[in-house]
């Protein structure tokens, strides 16, 4: 364990003002991760979690608290984080190749070196033959796979996975964590995950936020402490099926009795 | 079987028959009728109707002349056109106001398309730019830009600038407005993916906005090429000493109707030819964006 975690999120709070009345996106909260730590984000709709993402991302001011990256206070600062929202997002005008290295072009290196960094990547991560073709010639699963490498790419700490995997079928989706997993342990990022899911959540964190909605707020942490590297046949162990049954309980009864005072663990 | 469901639906049909025993319902007709089928004729065959009709139609019109049911002093003749035609381009004077007109067109196309583009993806930089500068951009949409054109004519003299500055006044409007649609639909979060990695509003500007509205250009040559020659024509209708539009004018004011019809002829063969290299453009382009 670090002594200062990588990322830490210090009484974060988010209220809009919206004609004359407040609405509290987020009641403050605190969230501390270590360097290599993979932790997961789940709860409904409304509680904050995108808020979260753009605040660490910098692209939105928090009403009150602080964002550390490695000590270094970046409240308001874009270009900390490799952020990848739910959509893949890729420019449709640009070859695959050309779409995986746009992080790297936009931060300075030349477009061929980009480009000679991006291709081994492409080959290893299951899009080798398609580094010309164009993101309209992919598949759901591949589009994704081609946004989390350009996410990747760049030269950041810390990842912000939102939902990535949120618009694809079963089949795909569990593939996708499988090679999500994979390229965390080649990588050795610290990975923040939002998700609805409460499985995956599971299956490729170390350490779960729950959160519930009404205000904003985290009600529990959960540490997974099922040993890596995982594979698929964990998720029918007892101790993983105990640890899904216990975060969908906490998601249950936090929808059911809303604003209540927030428990922090 | 669910014994429940089948004990209930007799009932169900009982409560339904007694209940329209009073009103006989209307029968539905059986029908068993082929489904229409429109036999598809040959394309030689439609390009031997469609020269028939123009042939017809000529035949017509040169009939009805002859035997003065059309006033050939008002409508003229096919047979009069012709010879007006080859001694049109015959005199030499053809090609000068084939080339005159043309080079407005393409010119305040040029001008009016680019200068367009670039105004309207300049209100992405900045939305207070862009709100101050709206009710100048609606100003310029609602005025009839033909009305000005004795005023242009004036300002810019006879010559050729005229013309290309009415040209321009049309097209660059149309631009103008296209280019702001575009730049509004770009895609938010696409902004925010460039901004996450630390990207300068320049470099959004220059790898994000200007290729999405690169398709929103393109669509605009059509229209642009069209509302270019009309200006042409409208400044050369104004004062002008070339020009397809000044040749109508001339041949107008004159009585000389075979000229007229010569004239918008020859300026429907020039439609047609800037559309079709248009079109060519347009193709090309799409090209190299569509994927």
């Amino acid at each position: 364990m670090d002594a200062e975690p990588r990322l830490v999120l210090d009484d974060i709070s988010m209220v809009f003002e919206r004609g004359g009345q407040s609405f509290t996106a987020l009641s403050p909260i605190d969230i501390r991760i270590p360097a290599g730590k993979f932790v997961s984000l789940i709860g409904p709709s409304g509680c904050g979690k995108s808020t979260i993402f753009n605040i660490v991302a910098g692209l939105q001011l928090p009403t009150t608290g602080d964002i550390r990256i490695d000590g270094e206070s970046a409240t308001g600062t874009i270009g900390r984080v490799a952020y990848m929202l739910q959509k893949d997002l890729l420019l449709p005008w640009r070859t695959v190749v050309d779409n995986v290295a746009l992080g790297m072009e936009i931060r300075g290196v030349p477009m061929k070196e980009a480009r000679e960094r991006a291709l081994p990547l492409l080959h290893r991560y299951g899009l080798g033959g398609f580094e010309t073709s164009y993101p309209s010639a992919l598949s759901g699963g591949m589009r994704q796979r081609a946004a989390l490498l350009r996410t990747l790419l760049i030269d950041t700490e810390v990842v912000l996975l939102d939902e990535p995997f949120g618009a694809l079928d079963a089949q795909t989706k569990a593939q996708m964590q499988e090679w999500l997993l994979q390229l965390f342990e080649d990588f050795g990022r610290t990975v923040i995950f939002v998700t609805h899911d409460v499985e995956e959540a599971v299956f490729l964190s170390d350490d779960i936020y729950v959160m519930a909605s009404r205000p904003g707020r985290v009600i529990d942490i959960m540490p997974v402490d099922l040993p890596r590297p995982r594979d698929r046949s964990v998720v029918s162990s007892p101790r993983f099926v105990t640890m899904k049954k216990y975060c969908l309980d906490l998601l249950h009864s936090s929808a059911e009795q809303p604003a209540a005072e927030p428990a922090a663990a | 079987m669910n014994t429940k469901l089948l004990a209930g639906t007799p009932a169900v049909m009982r409560a339904a028959h007694s209940g329209q025993a009073a009103r006989k319902p209307t029968e539905q007709r059986r029908i068993v009728r082929k489904l229409p089928v429109q036999k598809v004729w040959s394309t030689p065959l439609i390009i031997a109707a469609q020269i028939g009709i123009f042939v017809g139609l000529i035949a017509l019109w040169e009939i009805a002349a002859d035997f003065k049911i059309l006033d050939p002093f008002f409508w003229s003749q096919p047979s009069v056109i012709w010879s007006t035609l080859i001694t049109f381009f015959a005199q030499g004077d053809a090609l000068t106001d084939i080339v005159y007109t043309f080079k407005s067109t393409i010119l305040g196309f040029i001008l009016g398309t680019t200068a367009g583009s670039l105004l309207g993806m300049s209100f992405w930089w900045s939305s207070n730019y862009a709100r101050i500068m709206q009710p100048y951009v609606i100003c310029l949409e609602s005025i009839p830009k033909l009305a000005l054109a004795p005023l242009i004519v004036l300002i810019f003299g006879m010559g050729l600038p005229s013309k290309v500055a009415i040209a321009v006044a049309l097209t660059i409007v149309v631009s103008t407005l296209t280019a702001y649609a575009g730049v509004r639909s770009v895609d938010k979060d696409q902004e925010r993916l460039f901004y996450s990695i630390g990207a300068s509003r320049w470099q959004v500007f220059t790898k994000l906005v200007i290729p999405f509205c690169i398709p929103w250009i393109i669509s605009i040559l059509r229209v642009n090429i069209g509302l270019a020659l009309t200006g042409s024509i409208v400044g050369e209708f104004v004062s002008s000493e070339h020009g397809l539009g000044r040749t109508i004018l001339y041949a107008g004011s004159t009585y000389e109707i075979s000229l007229v019809w010569v004239a918008v002829l020859v300026l429907a063969a020039l439609s047609m030819v800037m559309y079709a290299i248009v079109g060519w453009l347009e193709k090309v382009l799409r090209k190299g964006v569509d994927h």
